[in-house]
């Protein structure tokens, strides 16, 4: 049995170490280990998902001892994670399920969508029907955007869920969540994560585009003809907006995006992030897995706090 | 087009069509099929219309557009009935536009060149996506005038009558005004359709 250890706090930067650890593991029973972790954000918890959906595709079911800490389990039973990972995994260490404990956040951290599957134009649809209200309340109340701006946060949402079905082959899930605070910021953020496990942007574009680029063509070339030149697998030049726009919007609100995708991940890095804009020989991985960060704008954090904002920092982390 | 006496004014509350033709559950425009099925929708309107028609494409209860929805249904039907191989004759303006669909309906123009006639809900007509400086010059002359002949509008733009109806022309083509041969007279699409309710 391969042991792969998950982080005590598990976002997109700690992805990449499970991930090496995986393809370090060459195949066989896994055991995803997150006894210690005390936290994860969307992101973590879509790759925990993702890892264990490729770990599986060796034939043998993965298992998943889940985090010890009563209050984590409870965030993720009502994020909706341990009704996905028992479809991916054999759950172990499960304590109890009951989706009235609050627990594995902060009471300031709201929970803006929980883990949705998306497999059809139709999830998309739900996922906007779902969120689209409190979206709009929470980015123009907490974060302070204008209200017709953060009315786009439907937009993004549904671009970038699409970008999954059109492109991916396969089936993924998204998954929204707000802080009022993380390692970087010390403002309210609200993080997306949008991931799959499908052919990813090198085969996407590869029979359009792939030729052009010769001996260069990778990963990370695939990714900057997507992501910077808006290119997509279709010949319709209405395609291939989705992303830019997402960009545009995301920059807007000096927010970060960024997408991994087989080795490698490009991104929008805002003034607060030290990540690099291109990152490449990563482990490989199959998919691509998209992150999203909106900050809280800096003149709305600057102002006097109000009573939703000022609520207890405790927390777990 | 031989007159605008036989324009018919047709009128697509798009929210409302996309709960008749997509799904009744669905209350927002995202999605490109739902934007193909908004399209063709429109399209089999028009057809069973048969005449010259100006389609308001109403967006007063839209509250979600994206861009792959806006492209699918807004760029995909101004560009087909542009071609000289069009269906029918038929112009379109937006009505109910606010701020909360500008972002997803500029995107969509410009990346075709497109420009489309739009009535905003806070305020009077606007010309979307692109367009020269002197197209829109001649299209806002036109707006006011409601209907005019290239002389008349030269008089705005500072051009001469034939420079005037060059512009005015390129505006027809664009199916952003409409002509009428025999006279000579050009229409604001917005005063065929009438004011908003």
């Amino acid at each position: 049995m391969n042991v792969i250890e998950v982080p005590r706090e598990l976002d997109e930067r700690g992805f990449d170490p499970l991930v090496g650890a995986l393809v370090s593991s060459g195949g066989g029973r896994v055991l995803v280990d997150a006894r210690w972790t005390r936290w994860m954000d969307p992101y973590g918890m879509l790759g925990l998902l993702a890892l264990g959906t490729v770990a599986g595709r060796s034939g043998e079911r993965p298992h998943l001892q889940l985090p010890a800490a009563a209050e984590v389990q409870s965030y993720l039973d009502r994020m909706g994670f341990l009704e996905q990972a028992a479809e991916i995994y054999e759950l172990h260490g499960l304590l109890r399920r009951s989706r009235q404990t609050r627990g594995g956040e902060r009471s300031s951290d709201i929970v803006l969508l929980e883990i949705t599957p998306v497999r059809s134009h139709a999830d998309v649809h739900q996922v906007v029907d779902r969120v689209h209200e409190r979206a709009t309340v929470l980015l123009a109340g907490q974060l302070g955007y204008p209200r017709s701006e953060a009315m786009q946060f439907s937009v993004i949402l549904s671009e970038v869920c699409q970008n999954i079905i059109e492109h991916s082959g396969a089936h993924g899930w998204v998954a929204a969540q707000t802080y009022s605070k993380t390692r970087q910021l010390d403002r309210r953020v609200v993080r997306i994560a949008v991931v799959d496990v499908g052919m990813g942007f090198k085969a996407s574009l590869a029979s359009t585009h792939g030729t052009r680029y010769g001996d260069r063509w990778s990963d990370a070339t695939a990714l900057e003809a997507a992501f910077i030149h808006g290119l997509t697998r279709f010949h319709d030049p209405g395609r291939g907006q989705g992303l830019q726009q997402i960009r545009r919007n995301v920059g807007r609100w000096r927010g970060k995006v960024s997408i991994r995708s087989g080795t490698a991940r490009i991104a929008d890095v805002p003034d607060y992030d030290d990540a690099p804009p291109l990152e490449e020989n990563l482990p490989p991985f199959p998919g691509a897995q998209i992150f999203i960060e909106l900050p809280e704008r800096a003149a709305h954090a600057a102002a006097p706090a109000t009573a939703g904002r000022a609520q207890r920092r405790g927390g777990i982390r | 087009m031989n007159g605008s006496d036989r324009v018919v004014p047709l009128r697509f509350d798009l929210s409302d069509l996309v709960r008749r033709s997509v799904a009744s559950l669905y209350s927002h425009l995202v999605t490109r099929p739902t934007g193909r099925a908004l399209r063709i929708g429109i399209e089999s309107q028009i057809a069973e219309l048969g005449a010259v028609c100006v389609s308001v494409l109403d967006f007063t209860q839209v509250v979600v557009l994206d861009y792959s929805c806006a492209d699918e249904t807004v760029a995909k039907l101004l560009m087909r009935y542009q071609q000289p191989d069009r269906p029918a004759e038929a112009y379109f303006i937006a009505r109910g536009v606010a701020d909360r669909h500008m972002d997803a309906l500029e995107a969509v123009l410009e990346r075709h060149g497109l420009a489309l006639a739009a009535e905003m809900c806070d305020g009077g007509p606007v010309l979307l996506g692109t367009a020269s400086s002197l197209e829109r010059e001649a299209w806002a002359a036109l707006e006011t005038m409601v209907r005019a002949e290239a002389g008349d509008v030269a008089g705005a733009l500072g051009t001469s009558p034939r420079e005037a109806g060059v512009v005015l022309d390129r505006l027809v083509e664009r199916r952003l005004a409409l002509k009428q041969e025999t006279s000579g007279v050009y229409y604001a699409l917005t005063g065929l359709v009438g004011a908003s309710e």
